[in-house]
């Protein structure tokens, strides 16, 4: 039930943004995470962006992945 | 423990119990919010379904979980008006597109789920939309784990946290635990590194006597969880709901770990406009759920598990809901 998906903010207009999920496009709210901008990338749960993804401690992890 | 029941389905999926050493025992816990709702609340959104010109809307888990005499499923194939959302946006789509109707939410979830119900009650709020409420029946989580903690009949040595309810509350919520505590993410890597993490924290707890000396929480799914959490959805949160005590299946009440609606919201409470009543209901006989969700049974130790009690033909929530423990357990097996 809490599965969310990674997506990015291609546009905002208002408090509702269009994210684009691996090529598929869907309005997203941005209610519960004012302050994002175009480009990032988000966390999306029901129609809501909950939280913005960290690249670089994304990149961090895939790193500490890589060396094992 | 895996609290959330995702952890659940992926260790399930990955064969991690297969893999891990003899000393490590993954227990599965109370994080499948359609398992952990009584009842009494599911008997609630059945009779709510049988209220003329009253429309059910929920996430798909919930419909086929049997109530005392009754499902949403069986209601719908009656007559009854159920409809599965993605978003609980869309409730709002619909209440405009049909006026004549009163769409009914059931809201079923933990922390990353309640604050998107928050943000469309106040959207309704906004837009004056008087045909939509909420049954509420979320949960909060820490006070879940505490109770857990406190419990006699089950030792838990550590906690794997719950990814995305943490990216809402942040790794401080969970500042009284007094065992080690990791949020993982979602993948088989994320899940064995947290373990590992958890095994460390529990050596240097070992070392230090058992003195904790730091937070006794780390992060391993740092992309998306920080120390705050999300503090503006929190701030949806409970502009809209207070904690409340609450009952769970199997767990029975816990203090403050319900959301009610707060004074001024009262108006889109569907057990107020409706009046209906959430009344103590028995769990259905023979049913394990209750133990299983507090990690004092594993499903297999069930004996309606596998037999009478399938996914085809679900006795108790934990074998409806995908992320159930007897679902994730019955389709992968021991490891």
């Amino acid at each position: 039930m809490c599965l969310a998906i990674p997506g990015r903010v291609k546009s905002i207009s208002g408090d509702i943004s269009e994210v684009i999920f691996s090529g598929l496009k869907r309005k997203v709210s941005l209610k519960l995470l004012p302050g994002v901008k175009v480009g990032d990338f988000v966390l999306v749960h029901a129609g809501f962006a909950i939280q913005t993804i960290d690249k670089n401690a994304a990149k961090e992890t895939l790193k500490l992945l890589k060396s094992l | 423990m895996e609290v959330c029941g995702t952890h659940t389905v992926s260790i399930s999926k990955n064969g991690i119990r297969g893999v891990l050493s003899k000393n490590i025992r993954l227990i599965s816990g109370p994080g499948c919010p359609v398992c952990v709702t009584p009842q009494g609340e599911i008997d609630a959104a059945i009779e709510l379904s049988k209220k003329p010109g009253v429309v059910i809307t929920t996430f798909g888990d919930m419909i086929r979980v049997p109530g005392t005499t009754s499902s949403l499923e069986k209601e719908k194939a009656g007559g009854a008006d159920v409809r599965i959302v993605y978003s609980p946006l869309d409730c709002l789509d619909m209440a405009k597109n049909e006026p004549e109707k009163e769409i009914v939410f059931i809201g079923v979830g933990f922390e990353t789920t309640s604050p998107t119900i928050a943000g469309t009650v106040l959207k309704a709020k906004e837009q004056k939309i008087n045909n939509f409420s909420v049954l509420s029946a979320f949960k909060l989580i820490p006070p879940a784990l505490e109770a857990i903690s406190n419990a006699k009949d089950i030792k838990v040595d550590g906690f794997i946290l719950p990814g995305h309810v943490s990216t809402i509350i942040g790794a401080k919520a969970y500042s009284f635990l007094k065992i080690p505590g990791v949020i993982a993410g979602f993948e088989a890597w994320d899940i064995l590194r947290a373990i590992g993490m958890i095994v460390e924290m529990m050596k240097g707890l070992e070392n230090s006597g058992g003195a904790i000396h730091e937070l006794p929480v780390q992060i391993q799914y740092k992309s998306v969880v920080r120390d705050d959490g999300n503090p503006a959805a929190l701030k949806v949160l409970y502009e809209v709901f207070e904690a409340a005590d609450s009952n769970w299946r199997g767990i029975g009440i816990i203090p403050g770990s319900g959301l009610v609606f707060r004074n001024r919201y009262k108006s889109f409470d569907a057990l107020r406009r409706f009046k209906v009543k959430v009344k103590n209901a028995k769990e259905p006989r023979g049913c394990a759920c209750g133990k299983i969700l507090k990690g004092a049974l594993t499903p297999f130790e069930c004996p309606l598990f596998g037999k009478k009690c399938t996914p085809d033909n679900p006795v108790g929530p934990c074998m409806v809901s995908s992320e159930g423990a007897c679902s994730a357990y019955y389709r992968y097996g021991k490891n």
